[in-house]
């Protein structure tokens, strides 16, 4: 598919996650990609106020946030759940310093999943993040998303918390693994 | 390959401190965190006492969020191994106000000097060259120390140095450990407010 058909059929919700980033003053964009969050890196990429980096595992993006922050800007890291199971250790940073961080996971394993090894870590994914002190809010509604991340963003900017939206499979919809 | 080095560690970071200036520093957990506290602690430090592998990825955040001041981040080989695809992100970026300097001593040296992978064939410096480093220094002797401080004040390229260090564990000289402080003393530093 051209990227500009791509573009034209990417759901607007899609389009509402970068929009409320922007919103929200986010001067970074860290990630590992994942097809759900294709409009928000392409767009990030294309921002010239916005530094994009594509991260080789999702914990770099906890230490790259509070470095950004060090520094006195905003960023959000987008990310898969599988990614999640990666942060464990390292939301400790989050917790001991108390930046900002706010995260976008798109769900696996979470319903209608074709791959069951994707299964674990989807399920355990929110009760991990509680676990680690992270605030959670879940949208299955394309209607939920924008204001869920908004939400979240003012309560990781204006109180120093650790904010993730999961963005559940019944948003995203069925992956097609036979075509 | 050469497993660690004879350099006494604390000269090593207190060559490269001095007349910091506008220098911003992050170390990693572990003895760095000790060395750079032994120079002296500074508003522009910011210590990490866990999240072992993040040093240089806080450093990344912090170089491109503060374009026009030279930070360098300051750990060791074995927390380095830890962020090993860290150093990937950061050759893609490729800030020129960023330095990584690793402390290489070829071992564990907070958990019993158990050798480390840098101590049993891994060369940082050729790793740092093989995913593109612009500029990568192998410090072996004291006489480095100076033009490799000189490189970090530069900001005319991003640059990874390997530091050739004597395997022993000095006296600790620990940093603050309340890291909500030395956030917002980082911050306030940098004119920022606390939340």
């Amino acid at each position: 598919m051209a990227p500009d058909l791509a573009a034209a059929a990417a759901p607007g919700w899609q389009q509402d996650v970068f929009d409320v980033l922007k919103a929200a003053q986010v001067k970074h964009v860290v990630y590992v990609p994942d097809a759900g969050h294709s409009t928000a890196i392409r767009l990030a990429e294309a921002d010239p106020s916005i530094t994009s980096v594509v991260l080789t595992t999702e914990e770099e993006g906890i230490g790259y946030l509070a470095g950004a922050w060090l520094g006195g800007e905003r960023g959000a890291l987008l990310m898969q759940s599988s990614g999640v199971g990666n942060c464990i250790n390292t939301l400790a940073l989050q917790a001991c310093t108390r930046f900002p961080l706010l995260m976008v996971v798109t769900m696996r394993g979470d319903w209608a999943e074709f791959n069951q090894w994707q299964n674990p870590m989807g399920q355990a994914t929110e009760a991990a993040l509680r676990l680690m002190g992270v605030l959670t809010w879940r949208a299955d509604d394309p209607k939920d998303v924008a204001p869920l991340l908004r939400g979240a963003a003012t309560m990781a900017f204006d109180g120093d918390a650790a904010c993730a939206v999961l963005l559940g499979q019944r948003l995203i919809g069925e992956k097609e693994w036979l075509k | 390959m050469i497993a660690g080095g004879t350099l006494d560690r604390r000269a090593v970071v207190a060559g490269l401190l001095r007349d910091r200036g506008d220098l911003l520093v992050i170390t990693g957990l572990g003895s760095p965190s000790y060395d750079v506290m032994a120079a002296g602690d500074h508003d522009g430090n910011f210590y990490l006492w866990a999240a072992m592998g993040s040093a240089a990825m806080v450093g990344l955040g912090l170089a491109l969020a503060q374009p026009s001041r030279p930070v360098m981040v300051v750990t060791g080989d074995g927390e380095q191994l830890m962020g090993f695809g860290a150093l990937a992100t950061i050759a893609l970026r490729a800030p020129r106000n960023l330095s990584i300097v690793i402390l290489d001593n070829g071992h564990f040296g907070e958990t019993g000097m158990q050798p480390s992978h840098a101590g049993q064939g891994l060369e940082f410096s050729r790793v740092a060259e093989a995913i593109g480093f612009p500029k990568v220094d192998l410090v072996m002797g004291m006489q480095g120390v100076a033009p490799l401080r000189q490189r970090v004040h530069a900001c005319e390229s991003l640059n990874l140095a390997v530091v050739k260090i004597a395997a022993e564990n000095l006296p600790r000289a620990l940093p603050p450990r309340d890291g909500v402080y030395v956030k917002n003393r980082f911050r306030m530093a940098l004119g920022h407010a606390p939340a």
